[in-house]
């Protein structure tokens, strides 16, 4: 048996999160879903080890999740969306931890933003009838 | 009879919800991404909606992967946001109708679209954050409100077609309810975004406004798009816009447009807004 290869696959620093990776993440995504709740954020905070223990994660996993390494855990079959409720938790936003995928600060993540829309305004004044065009 | 008055596309993403709660719409970042807000709500308080319905996807607060349908509705009397985890704000709960809910589940999964029907939804910030962007400014909520939840968070995800002729079997369900309510569908997400992995940052002004563009007067353009090309062009959260695809199958192929708003970067975001208005008649 084995995984389906898909076409997104061989998209650059992109991890789409298919079947393979939930499969894979399960308990990490588990347990990042369980900081909806304040006490358990409070449980994870005492004793983050034996909270990861709890849900089950990999040696691998407990590792990344204790040192923040957020790209490492996306790698490990974390879903974006349950890595920022652990972001949020490290007092991270979801653009430090874009800035930290790329080894960059958030300002230069910030400014890369910015500049990656430059021209907008002269698009859409040629393209005509834009709200503030 | 209900009558569908008209679209809007937003984003939902909750940088915009925190800003509203800290009152930063004036400050230089945020001023032309909320101003550009302000004919939409001029045109909502002219038409008066008496419903919302609100196409968005879950980011794990009600779901979590152990479920996920591709297309679930709510089918309650009342739904509550709730802690997702992201220090964002709780908001006040929402008044639905499940009556009307029930009746758009039924017609939906007679004309071949099987949703999964919830009568319970905790409802996160890709539904509070469009909801707070329209009436933030009023006393209490103006409108009832359904949420229709598509999934775009764990792939395979329904394809943008899929979710065209899911929109053209809601505006057939709404249009054949009995009771005279004036509904509204906001087509939520996007636009051209990726938070993940080391392409993270990434925006497409391009892809963006040919996508508001063809949204706007040829929609079938854009359900010829794959999820995969989708992804290529604005990044794997950027999928969402497909999402704008269900508010537009709703519609009749040729709506009057209201309004048109494009913004970039709203935190990793390219952000869009059009407002169509369904003038045919019934």
């Amino acid at each position: 048996m084995a995984w389906k290869k898909h076409e997104y696959d061989d998209i650059p620093g992109t991890y789409v999160f298919d079947g393979r990776r939930s499969h894979q993440g399960y308990a990490l995504n588990k347990m990042a879903f369980s900081f909806n709740n304040e006490e358990n954020r409070e449980e994870f905070g005492r004793d983050k080890a034996a909270y990861c223990s709890k849900y089950g994660l990999t040696d691998a996993q407990t590792a990344a999740v204790l040192a923040a390494d957020f790209l490492s855990l996306l790698r490990q079959g974390g879903n974006i969306y349950y890595l920022a409720k652990m972001t949020t938790y490290y007092g991270l936003s979801i653009q430090d931890a874009g800035a930290s995928f790329q080894g960059i600060s958030t300002n230069e993540f910030k400014t890369k933003l910015v500049e990656a829309g430059e021209g907008f305004e002269e698009k859409l004044q040629k393209l005509g009838g834009y709200w503030g065009g | 009879m209900a009558r569908i008055i008209g679209g809007v596309t937003s984003s939902h993403i909750p940088a915009i919800a925190n800003a509203m709660t800290q009152g930063l719409e004036q400050e230089p970042y945020w001023k032309r991404f909320f101003d550009g807000y302000e004919p939409v709500k001029q045109w909502l308080a002219e038409v008066e909606p008496d419903v919302a319905i609100v196409v968005y996807n879950d980011h794990g607060l009600n779901f979590f992967l152990n479920q996920i349908p591709t297309f679930a509705i709510g089918c309650a009397d009342r739904y509550e946001n709730a802690d997702e985890g992201w220090g964002l704000k709780t908001l006040a709960s929402f008044d639905g109708d499940a009556e009307f809910s029930w009746h758009i589940a039924e017609s939906l999964v007679n004309h071949n679209f099987d949703m999964t029907m919830c009568q319970e939804v905790l409802v996160d910030h890709g539904f509070i954050t469009p909801m707070a962007l329209m009436w933030r400014h009023l006393p209490k909520w103006p409108v009832k409100a359904i949420p229709l939840v598509v999934n775009t968070v764990q792939h395979p995800l329904p394809t943008a077609k899929r979710c065209y002729q899911l929109g053209q079997a809601l505006g057939k369900a709404i249009e054949s309810y009995p009771e005279d309510l004036k509904v509204v569908i906001f087509g939520t997400g996007g636009m051209s975004h990726q938070l993940q992995g080391e392409r993270a940052g990434i925006i497409n002004v391009d892809f963006d406004l040919q996508c508001i563009e063809k949204f706007i007067d040829d929609p079938e353009w854009l359900t010829h798009l794959s999820n995969d090309e989708i992804m290529q062009q604005a990044g794997t959260e950027g999928i969402e816009t497909i999402m704008w695809l269900v508010m537009r199958g709703a519609l009749p192929a040729k709506a009057k447009l209201i309004h048109k708003h494009y913004h970039v970067p709203i935190s990793n975001t390219g952000a869009g807004v059009v407002v169509l208005e369904n003038t045919q008649e019934q």
